[in-house]
């Protein structure tokens, strides 16, 4: 990762020096986690945001405002809302997930199977998050204990699970017959099922992150392995856990974009790992490690669904889309930039 | 990503086919053997055990439904007779790979090669050296740059594709009296050169019968993009005439969201490919598909079948020709509710 010379890295590691006991962290962490400084990141993502709904507005007028495509847009960023929210523990904890699309497409592949089927949504379910939870497992095993760098143990997962989901599925769309369809159908409220479960996912995210010893011991373990480790943090066993997390949430947006396409294909997820990373780092996650937020995250997958539901309700052709998603994430990224070094002396 | 076909073949297949039709009504009609006429002489003996023949198969990875049922059916074929062997390479999306696949069936002298390149472009060259070895080589649906390049070419009509799909959606709206009709498309990889033909033979289809298209994007050819893309061009027209999605696979989540949107029973569907899932979906006739324009992996079969011929040196049956045609395009038939039946075997 060249963003390790990133010069507004926190240096977290002169501070933590001081034995802390375990459980309690040393609250230099725990003000990053949720200091000043995030509030103005927030603000000019925000504000990129507001800008894009008011290009929707004035060139879509009534259909971009209306609340049917509003709950369209929402529902798009579910499931890889769920992806990101693992994305930005594994990523804040020093790590990275290449593997995401492909275990998502590994469980759904896995929950549609007619074995699983017959188990009706809860086999489905079960397999799914047992799949995904696994898959993260075993990466997290492989770079904590294995020692192997994350982003080549991850890289490996991708080749093998999505492998795998092709020889499953033998490249057949296994189509769903169970009441698991309901997920992205039926509607509470006039939204649908599957928003609902997108939002408990994220506070769910957010309050572990902001809120428990787990997050400030993840803002820690990426911001400084070594002393995480002096701090009495478990560096191994949390390296394990924030790769399982990321596996759940691949296994959750699995159920939901089964639930969506009404199939399990080993096609599913197909770069759902960029688009994640892309989102944590357009929400203002270090890719070094050691600071970042679940609100960011999802904010930068709402700039990016945004985007392209603009383009697709303006008609606009593949290759200006390209264009303009390029344009706008390199501007957006600008701003980002020119606040993050504001912000940077309340950071440390 | 930039693929196969030359420009120019159009013209030429289309010629070829019209004066392969006149050679064949020539031959039919010829009951009495006057000089000049020519008369198939190898009808019905095609199926008689000849020399062994070792044919060496070359074709894509396969990550999707068609490309695995074309390996599934060269193979299938190949059992059939037993004077063939086939030698099937793993599939490949590497074209520096699949150059050396070829290479090494050359090294080991095939009588005959079928090869589906990944890029025409890029396998020229190598088919070339195949070629001059005196191996004849069978050009499989994505088509060399070179006529150097190959013995005999077969392959799918994707400009066909578009026009049959195109003039079933003007019969259908004729029909319903429907005068200025919103007709949208969802159309596959829009980077390949297959996607930009069918989308040109749809358009040149309706705009023949006075119609033009309100909406075109294009997804990737997967359930989740077919979803994702059909359920925000749901928003951007709210009243729809008829669509027609370039590919099956990306239906499949092209349906979900119609049924999402809770529009099923709007518009005329047209899809393509001929999946298996899709014509049983068009048999049971509860959903907007009405039917589908064939691009059948049963040309890997005939490919095969080709082959042996060549490797025996015999020539097609029925055909008034001493040798197996150097041009063979496949029909894009369109299957509704009528004739799936008989394609259903076909489906992949």
């Amino acid at each position: 990762m060249s963003e390790r010379t990133d010069t507004t890295t926190p240096a977290v590691g002169t501070e933590a020096k001081t034995p802390v006991a375990d459980g309690d962290p040393p609250p230099m962490v725990r003000r990053k986690a949720g200091g000043r400084g995030e509030l103005r990141k927030h603000v000019t993502l925000i504000l990129a945001l507001l800008a894009l709904l008011l290009v929707g507005a004035l060139t879509k007028g009534e259909d971009f405002l209306s609340t049917s495509n509003m709950i369209t847009i929402l529902t798009l960023a579910s499931v890889i809302g769920v992806v990101t929210v693992g994305m930005t523990f594994v990523i804040i904890g020093g790590g990275i997930d290449l593997s995401v699309g492909a275990i998502i497409a590994l469980a759904s592949v896995w929950c549609t199977t007619t074995a699983t089927q017959s188990y009706g949504v809860a086999g489905m379910v079960l397999s799914a998050l047992l799949v995904g939870l696994g898959c993260g497992l075993l990466n997290g095993a492989l770079i904590a204990y294995g020692r192997l760098v994350p982003f080549i143990v991850t890289l490996a997962m991708m080749v093998a699970a999505r492998g795998l989901a092709e020889q499953i599925s033998g490249r057949q769309s296994q189509l769903v017959t169970t009441d698991l369809l309901a997920l992205a159908q039926n509607r509470v409220l006039g939204i649908p099922l599957l928003v609902y479960l997108f939002v408990v996912v994220v506070a769910v995210g957010w309050i572990v992150l902001e809120r428990t010893t787990f997050g400030r011991r993840t803002a820690a373990v990426g911001g400084n392995p070594e002393a995480a480790r002096l701090a009495g943090i478990d560096v191994r066993r949390h390296t394990l856990l924030l790769y399982a997390v990321s596996g759940l949430c691949c296994g959750i947006a699995a159920i939901m974009l089964t639930a969506q396409t009404t199939t399990g294909t080993s096609t599913n997820g197909q770069l759902y790992e960029l688009d994640a990373i892309a989102a944590v780092v357009i929400g203002g996650t270090l890719l070094s490690g050691g600071f970042g937020t679940i609100t960011g995250s999802i904010l930068g997958v709402l700039v990016f669904t945004v985007i392209e539901d603009l383009f697709i309700l303006n008609n606009l052709e593949q290759p200006i889309q390209a264009i303009g998603k390029g344009a706008i994430i390199v501007a957006v990224l600008l701003f980002q930039r020119f606040g993050r070094a504001r912000a940077v002396p309340t950071l440390t | 990503m930039s693929t196969t076909v030359s420009l120019p073949r159009r013209g030429i297949l289309l010629s070829g086919l019209a004066a392969g039709a006149g050679v064949l009504a020539a031959a039919c009609t010829s009951n009495d053997t006057t000089a000049g006429t020519q008369v198939a002489g190898n009808t019905g003996d095609n199926a008689a055990a000849g020399q062994q023949v070792r044919v060496g198969f070359s074709a894509p990875a396969a990550d999707h439904g068609w490309t695995a049922a074309i390996t599934r059916n060269a193979r299938a074929q190949a059992e059939k007779f037993a004077d063939v062997t086939l030698n099937v390479t793993e599939g490949t999306n590497d074209v520096a790979r699949q150059i050396e696949q070829v290479q090494s069936m050359i090294n080991q002298k095939a009588d005959v090669l079928v090869v589906l390149p990944f890029d025409g472009n890029a396998l020229t060259e190598i088919a070339k050296n195949a070629m001059a070895a005196g191996i004849p080589v069978i050009n499989l649906d994505r088509v060399f740059a070179s006529a150097l390049a190959y013995r005999t070419w077969i392959g799918g009509d994707n400009y066909g594709m578009g026009v049959n799909a195109g003039n079933f959606i003007v019969r259908k709206l004729r029909d319903a009296g429907i005068g200025d009709p919103v007709i949208v498309e969802i159309a596959g990889i829009d980077s390949l050169q297959l996607t930009q033909e069918r989308s040109r033979g749809f358009q040149d289809a309706l705009a023949a019968a006075g119609f033009r298209i309100a909406a075109r994007q294009s997804t990737d050819f997967t359930a989740s993009g077919g979803q994702q893309v059909a359920s925000q061009m749901l928003q951007a027209t709210k009243k729809i005439d008829a669509m027609w999605n370039h590919d099956d696979d990306q239906g499949i989540g092209v349906l979900a969201a119609i049924k999402q949107a809770n529009r099923s029973g709007e518009f005329v569907m047209v899809g393509g490919g001929g999946s298996a899932q899709a014509m049983k979906e068009i048999q049971a006739g509860n959903s907007p598909l009405q039917a589908t324009v064939l691009y059948s992996p049963a040309m890997a079969s005939s490919a095969v079948a080709l082959a042996r011929l060549l490797g025996q040196r015999r020539a097609l049956g029925d055909l008034a020709e001493h040798d197996v045609p150097a041009k063979i395009t496949t029909f894009s038939a369109v299957v509704t509710k009528d004739n799936a039946e008989q394609y259903l075997a076909n489906g992949y």
